[in-house]
């Protein structure tokens, strides 16, 4: 259902914001993706709690992150100084993640959800008095002390549901909102009216009830946003929030904000490009792949123009800002991401299907219960009193349960196995889908290769390392990581990339390549390297296979899945793979767009499609397909452009995921169908004018709490 | 009956005192990491003896 409106409902932003006055301070926000237990904890603490300055440190074990209080100590500082305690740290941009860490809106949620249950507990406990009997003046007065404690205690907890059903009102819609608004506001008002004539039925702590499960299902959905959300927000946190100025030839760091256009930056290597900006001074490579999907790094000279989320790979640079903070190319880029997910939200999430046929048919109902018993007996009371009890009792507080209750259980499961989940309708997506599209690099095989450098000479890998380093290709990497540390690279001039053939240059005046080993002259099967006209040099170079790849196949295959292999790679060791693991169907060459219109392709041919994809060179593909998955350590989570990010090593859990995804859907339509079935019962004992205050209240309390237990045995 | 003047009052302070003993919990923010405080309550040393964690 529609959490958006419940959190910019005027109640909530009224509600006083519950901060401390350490959150206010702010502080500096380490997000720690290693840490897991106790240890991990008072190490932490303790190791920056030693520092001198640091006033405090406190870690959230459950968001892995350190909150650290201390003025006057550089983030970077404290970041070495774990990392020498052996804890990987990246700092997150405060201001940024505030709105995650305090969730105000949450809080608000459980706030009206407490009243509610105290109210409802309460008004419950003088229903107990009335129903065995108390009768005369005592009725009336418990009637009265029950009126009571429900009216503020409704007029405080519902109002999420009337602000959500106004707006929809507002704009000419019906949501789930306005039954339940109607439903509480009417019972509200029969019960005080029913109070004030001394009668026996009054339906507060029926009124109550419903609120107090509605708002459950609602913080529970809640929740699973601000999950979703809080990855968004940490890759927005994740982007620098600081750059290092050069005035006057002294660099200087300081914040993001307060850059000024033609302020002059220092781009160290490895670094990612704060803002767009042109190079003055400098040579080096940088990877465009989040910015544009190029898996090949481009070479800079000064006077390019380089964007914001570029990472430089070599050499450092100089580059003059040319549009900072929301002009930069990665923050258009991330709100076209936005866009692109917005568009895939035209899927209907199955509570919003259901909601669809449903408050209509609860108005309609009731409004012909009112026309039927006035036409029959022509009392107005009466006809109201049954219109509103069949409004109560068909009031969606099992539907409005049934989803998130199930969402959220499966979501904790998929989080133990490894799976985070980031997209509120993923799991439905997930559980329709019928066809598994993968990425061969990075995801069915580890991105590095390892190599077998033992048979070269120390200049051979001086070329090797100078040669390997100007290339951002796998083989390339995998190079890179086994030369031994120490190895200075060779002085190259005139390095040209081949696309698909390798890499050469000149050193010393003479011509060396690496590449494909046909290339340079040797045996195709597997890269070289040559110096001058010598024999080439062989690097055996195994890619291995991600651990669980052979498992997940197998278990797709049998459940019948298509599955299919795009990869970017040459047709040899695509169709390796591909042979190892028993894919029949492969492909090779492609490039990011082919795939992405590949998967369009079998979209339109009703296919479902599951991306299994590495994030960044894969990301239209994976915004294209009905589902995506990607494998992405921790800290990369949340740059991820997929709807589920795997975050364990092992690919086993991907047909897990599936499996969950189907039960979780299958959960969801038993809950529907057991909230229908108490409905079937419950509505002709309302029509006939036989439901008391105490029949909606068993029905009501009892349909939601099988509809959670029915959830929970997800887990 | 004349107890029920005293007894409702009762009841109702009693759980009005539970409610106001969870909202405090939750504006001092002792939901916010539930995983770690499970971990913690197993932690024998007091990281900062003197110095009291300021939440």
């Amino acid at each position: 259902m529609n959490a958006q409106t419940a959190m910019a409902c005027p109640g909530c932003a009224a509600l006083p914001v519950m901060e401390n006055a350490a959150v206010q301070a702010g502080g500096t926000i380490l997000s720690l993706p290693g840490i897991h237990c106790a240890l991990c904890i008072s190490q932490v603490e303790r190791t920056l709690s030693a520092l001198p300055g640091v006033r405090d440190a406190r870690v959230n074990l459950s968001r892995k992150r350190v909150r650290v209080d201390a003025p006057g100590i550089a983030p970077q500082v404290l970041i070495d100084t774990l990392a020498q305690a052996g804890h990987a740290a990246q700092e997150l941009d405060t201001a940024t993640m505030m709105a995650v860490e305090t969730d105000a809106a949450g809080r608000a949620l459980l706030t009206r959800i407490a009243v509610a249950g105290f109210a409802m507990m309460n008004v419950m406990l003088f229903s107990v008095a009335v129903w065995s009997g108390a009768a005369d003046s005592t009725r009336i007065l418990f009637h009265w002390i029950s009126a009571g404690i429900a009216v503020p205690a409704l007029l405080f907890s519902a109002q999420v549901f009337f602000s959500a059903a106004w707006a929809a009102l507002r704009v000419g819609r019906l949501n789930m909102d306005v039954p339940i608004s109607l439903a509480i506001i009417l019972a509200c008002a029969m019960s005080i009216y029913e109070t004030a004539m001394g009668s026996t039925h009054v339906y507060f702590d029926a009124a109550l009830s419903l609120t107090f499960f509605l708002l459950l299902g609602r913080y529970l959905d809640h929740r699973m946003r601000v999950a979703a959300r809080s990855a968004a927000q940490e890759l927005a946190a994740l982007e620098l929030p600081r750059a290092v100025r050069v005035r006057d030839g002294v660099g200087e760091t300081v914040a993001l904000a307060a850059l000024r256009l033609g302020d002059l930056i220092h781009v160290a290597a490895s670094m990612r490009l704060p803002v767009d900006g042109r190079v003055t001074e400098g040579h080096s490579q940088t990877d465009r792949s989040l910015v544009t999907g190029e898996s090949l790094p481009a070479s800079v000279a000064p006077g390019d123009i380089l964007s914001a989320g570029e990472v430089n790979l070599h050499a450092p640079l100089l580059i003059e800002a040319t549009a900072i903070g929301e002009d930069t190319t990665l923050r258009r880029m991330a709100a076209l991401v936005e866009t692109a997910e917005q568009s895939r939200n035209r899927y209907t999430a199955l509570a919003d299907r259901a909601a669809a046929i449903y408050a209509p048919a609860v108005h309609l109902l009731a409004l012909l219960a009112f026309i039927g018993w006035y036409v029959a007996t022509g009392e107005v009371a009466r006809s109201l009193n049954i219109a509103i009890a069949v409004l109560i009792i068909t009031c969606p507080c099992a539907l409005g349960l049934a989803v998130p209750a199930v969402m959220t259980a499966a979501s904790g499961r998929l989080f133990r196995a490894g799976l985070l989940v980031k997209n509120a309708t993923a799991l439905e997506r997930l559980a329709e889908v019928d066809t598994v599209i993968f990425d061969k690099t990075g995801t069915l095989t580890q991105g590095r290769a390892t190599a077998n450098l033992s048979c070269f000479g120390q200049d051979a890998l001086a070329v090797l390392a100078a040669l390997a380093g100007q290339s951002a290709h796998p083989v390339s990497r995998a190079i890179m990581a086994v030369v031994p540390t120490g190895t200075l690279p060779a002085r190259l001039t005139d390095v040209l990339e081949i696309p698909g053939k390798g890499i050469q240059a000149s050193w010393n005046g003479q011509r060396v390549r690496l590449g494909r080993g046909d290339w340079v002259g040797g045996t195709p099967v597997s890269p070289a390297l040559r110096i001058r006209e010598d024999a080439p040099l062989e690097i055996a170079v195994d890619e291995t296979l991600r651990s669980g790849a052979t498992e997940a196949i197998d278990i797709l295959t049998q459940d019948g899945f298509a599955l299919h292999l795009m990869s970017g790679d040459a047709p040899a060791p695509v169709a390796r793979i591909a042979q190892t693991l028993g894919i029949r169907q492969h492909t090779a060459q492609m490039r990011p767009e082919d795939k992405q219109a590949q998967i369009a392709a079998l979209t339109d041919a009703g296919a479902r499609v599951l991306m299994i994809g590495d994030g960044l060179n894969d990301t239209g593909a994976l915004a294209q397909a009905h589902a995506s998955i990607s494998p992405a350590c921790a800290l990369d989570a949340s740059r991820a452009a997929s709807d589920i990010v795997l975050l364990g090593p092992s690919l086993a859990a991907i047909p897990d995921a599936i499996a969950t995804a189907r039960s979780a859907r299958a959960r969801v339509l038993e809950n529907f169908a057991i909230a229908a079935g108490y409905n079937m019962i419950a509505i002709p004992v309302a029509l006939s004018g036989m439901a008391t205050p105490l029949a909606a209240a068993i029905a009501m309390s009892l349909s939601s709490l099988t509809v959670l237990f029915n959830a929970l045995r997800l887990r | 009956m004349n107890i029920l003047l005293i007894l409702v009052p009762v009841s109702l302070l009693l759980a009005a005192l539970g409610l106001i003993a969870f909202l405090w919990t939750l504006r001092n923010r002792q939901y916010d990491d539930l995983d770690g405080d499970a971990w913690r309550i197993l932690m024998d040393d007091e990281v900062r003896g003197d110095k009291k964690p300021q939440r």
